[in-house]
């Protein structure tokens, strides 16, 4: 045993897996002890915030110190964000539709530029476009009005008794927090998806379920072909030809179509993410019944066999101790296989809408989904799906790794 | 010949068998869902309607006409002599529209893609798995990891991504639909132009993920075969490397030939999700349709076609395999 697992870490593939494997149950492990709260808390309100550090406006207002720094491009940063290349570009076109001669407009001299368009721009003024482009350029005048100026913003608050706004305080161009001092900030590596969650906090807890769900379904899928596999392989005749029928049946059937009408016959209701882990595994053992089988009967006429059965152990007594010893890696194998295809089949059904029911727990197949419905896609919000798909191939990438490496030191032939 | 009929005849049994069996649990498996459908459809027709015995005539009429108001197995027979004249009753959730119907549309869409895609991802992968296999040393190194990698990217997830890439940002194609939203299916130039531009995404996404899965499975087969006994035997010998080459192919491709008879229902599962990213009009998009308007009876007759193609796809491999696997023709002829 201890010479096997040995052999197994020398395996360059396998150790490459595990350590994949390790380190995506650490960052599961760890990462809730860190950011604690509510997976499924909504804490945005709207749809795909983008990735990035969140700083509470108000408290930055009134953090403690403010300090004044006085950077060179600051300035021409605040302008480059505010009107930005394309804008500029639109201005021109107004411009030039208006009637000004095309040579006199510059859209890198922003000041010349300005100039131009507070003279002639006049929001009322059709030009033939269509209401959605007016309105664009009646939102672009507003908010560039003040894009030159170099004055502060007055803060003004309401007094109670009056009901008068009073000045409590300017924000200057060159005024600074540090965001250590600010009282509220929040990082979303990931973002937020349609519904306002957290996308990172959301997927730690996700594969955390979906690994328990290929775990759950694998085990059972395991156990099933395992006990088949020996009965059929080892007792033969009826029982044999019995269990090879149903097992052959199940070959052929495709078993996403059952898995599909099965889930739909439990109803939306009842369908948890265990239950949805048992449905997968009660419909992928056939492939370890067969393996199983051949191995077994390849085994059952060896000679340490026949010297158990002429001491009287009985069928079970053999079972365990001359011929499980000898497929045990095989099965181990195997439920590495099962865990991660049990993955991609949640994921699958889940994307038909035939997921685990949506309200308790997230799975890497139901943020897909989520993602999908609201056209994350369509819309370029990568972080809503693509971290999900990274973490699916990297499961079944880890998995697939470890599953080669033991298949090298098992299987010699193999061997590089 | 003789023994190849009786491997034939008994391959025919096969599909014969698991037709039945598929088709029992097609019909029963989707109606075991708890919830009245029918009462779904009826609220829907008879609102503002305050009329009770109305109401329920209505209910009575509608339970008729979907044959939900008879015993289980009654409904069986009756659905058995009904589907082997075409007829798959009626849609739920696109009331009153025949669920053959809503099928024949969209099941030309769904084997026009999936059968050339699986194939030609099976060739290419066969034959970048043989090179790999072959020259051990150079490709082996880039195509290995490549393909392990992109076999791990699950088939939606590719969709996914070709179609954020060539289509949202690129915008070289269409992001979903078989063919232009603003044309009606005929055979112009125009038509014909505008399907294969909608066709190219959802095809190479199948592609990718069937050859990374394929190539894995030749590369180990070829060199199992390569360190055989016969190849050491046939080196001594100062046989022609090119010759060997040929038979260690020809004897690797056997098993992936099962292979694919084996891991076509996978596939076309594969596929069905990656038509659902497209909004491809096939199967899958039906399926998800039928899903969302709790329909079973477009459910279980879309589960039926795609096992009855599946069934099919296999029975026809075994059938070719058969006649050129040589150890089958063997056992044939004792």
């Amino acid at each position: 045993m201890k010479h096997t697992l040995r052999q197994v870490f020398h395996s360059g593939k396998f150790v490459a897996g595990f350590c994949i494997l390790v380190a995506l149950l650490l960052l599961i492990a760890i990462y809730p002890l860190f950011v604690k709260g509510d997976p499924l808390a909504i804490i945005g309100q709207g749809t795909f915030f983008p990735p990035g550090t969140y700083v509470n406006t108000y408290d930055s207002i009134y953090a403690p110190n403010t300090y004044t720094l006085n950077l060179k491009d600051a300035a021409a940063n605040r302008i480059a964000q505010r009107l930005p290349e394309k804008d500029r570009e639109e201005m021109k076109t107004w411009l030039v539709a208006y009637g000004i001669p095309e040579e006199q407009i510059d859209v890198n001299d922003i000041k010349a530029l300005l100039d131009i368009w507070f003279e002639n721009y006049d929001p009322n003024e059709s030009l033939g476009m269509i209401y959605a482009k007016q309105r664009y350029y009646q939102r672009l005048n507003d908010s560039i009005r003040n894009l030159l100026s170099i004055e502060g913003v007055i803060l003004a608050e309401k007094n109670p008794e009056t009901g008068e706004l009073q000045e409590v305080g300017i924000v200057n161009q060159t005024d600074y927090v540090n965001i250590n001092e600010v009282a509220n900030v929040r990082v979303l590596p990931l973002g937020t998806d349609n519904f306002g969650r957290d996308v990172l906090t959301e997927l730690v807890r996700a594969t955390a379920v979906s690994l328990e769900i290929g775990l759950v379904a694998g085990v059972i899928a395991t156990l099933i072909g395992l006990t088949l596999g020996l009965l059929a392989g080892y007792i033969g005749g009826w029982v044999d030809d019995f269990i090879m029928f149903i097992t052959n049946l199940f070959t052929v059937i495709p078993s996403f179509v059952l898995l599909i009408l099965i889930s739909f016959s439990i109803g939306q209701e009842k369908r948890g993410a265990v239950t949805i882990a048992i449905v997968i595994g009660l419909t992928s053992w056939v492939w370890t019944t067969r393996a199983v089988r051949s191995q077994v009967m390849s085994l059952r006429n060896r000679d340490h066999v026949n010297l158990s059965k002429l001491s009287g152990h009985s069928i079970f007594y053999i079972i365990t101790h001359d011929i499980f010893p000898y497929i045990a890696s095989y099965v181990v194998m195997a439920l590495i296989l099962q865990i991660s295809s049990a993955i991609l089949a949640e994921a699958s059904l889940s994307i038909l809408g035939l997921g685990p029911r949506t309200t308790d727990v997230p799975t890497l197949g139901l943020m897909m989904n989520w993602a999908m419905i609201y056209q994350a896609h369509i819309m370029g919000r990568w972080w809503a799906y693509l971290p999900v798909i990274i973490m699916i191939a990297l499961i079944t990438f880890s998995m697939n790794l470890m599953n080669t490496g033991l298949d090298q030191v098992f299987n010699p032939t193999l061997r590089e | 010949m003789k023994g190849y009929r009786k491997y034939f005849l008994n391959k025919l049994l096969w599909l014969f068998i698991t037709l039945i069996f598929a088709f029992v649990l097609n019909f029963f498996l989707p109606r075991l869902m708890p919830g009245d459908p029918v009462a779904a459809i009826v609220g829907r027709l008879a609102q503002g309607m305050s009329d009770t015995t109305g109401m329920k005539a209505v209910y009575e009429r509608y339970a008729e006409l979907f044959g939900v108001d008879k015993p289980m197995i009654q409904q069986f027979f009756i659905y058995v002599r009904n589907v082997l004249k075409g007829d798959f009753g009626l849609s739920f959730s696109q009331f009153p529209r025949p669920v053959a119907d809503i099928l024949s549309s969209s099941i030309m869409w769904t084997i026009g893609l999936q059968f050339p895609a699986i194939i030609v991802g099976w060739v290419i992968g066969n034959v970048l798995g043989a090179v790999a296999a072959y020259s051990r040393k150079g490709w082996d190194k880039v195509i290995m990891p490549v393909s392990i990698f992109v076999s791990n990217i699950p088939a939606f997830g590719m969709a996914v991504i070709l179609l954020a890439i060539f289509a949202v940002d690129l915008k070289w194609f269409p992001t979903s639909g078989g063919y232009g939203y603003d044309l009606i299916p005929n055979l112009s130039w125009q038509f014909v132009k505008s399907v294969f531009v909608h066709y190219q995404l959802p095809f190479w996404s199948i592609v990718l993920v069937a050859i990374g899965g394929q190539a894995i499975g030749m590369r180990s087969m070829s060199i199992y075969e390569l360190n055989a006994d016969y190849v050491k035997y046939a080196r001594f010998m100062g046989i022609k490397d090119r010759t060997i080459i040929k038979y260690v192919f020809r004897n690797a491709m056997l098993p992936q030939i099962t292979g694919l008879a084996l891991s076509i229902g996978t596939m076309v599962g594969g596929a069905l999700i990656a038509e659902i990213i497209f909004s491809y009009p096939g199967l899958g998009y039906t399926l998800l349709n039928g899903v969302m308007g709790q329909d079973y009876p477009l459910i279980s007759a879309s589960t039926l076609i795609i096992t009855i193609m599946v069934l099919l796809a296999n029975f026809i491999i075994e059938i070719v395999y058969g006649l050129i696997d040589p150890r089958i023709k063997a056992a044939q002829a004792e």
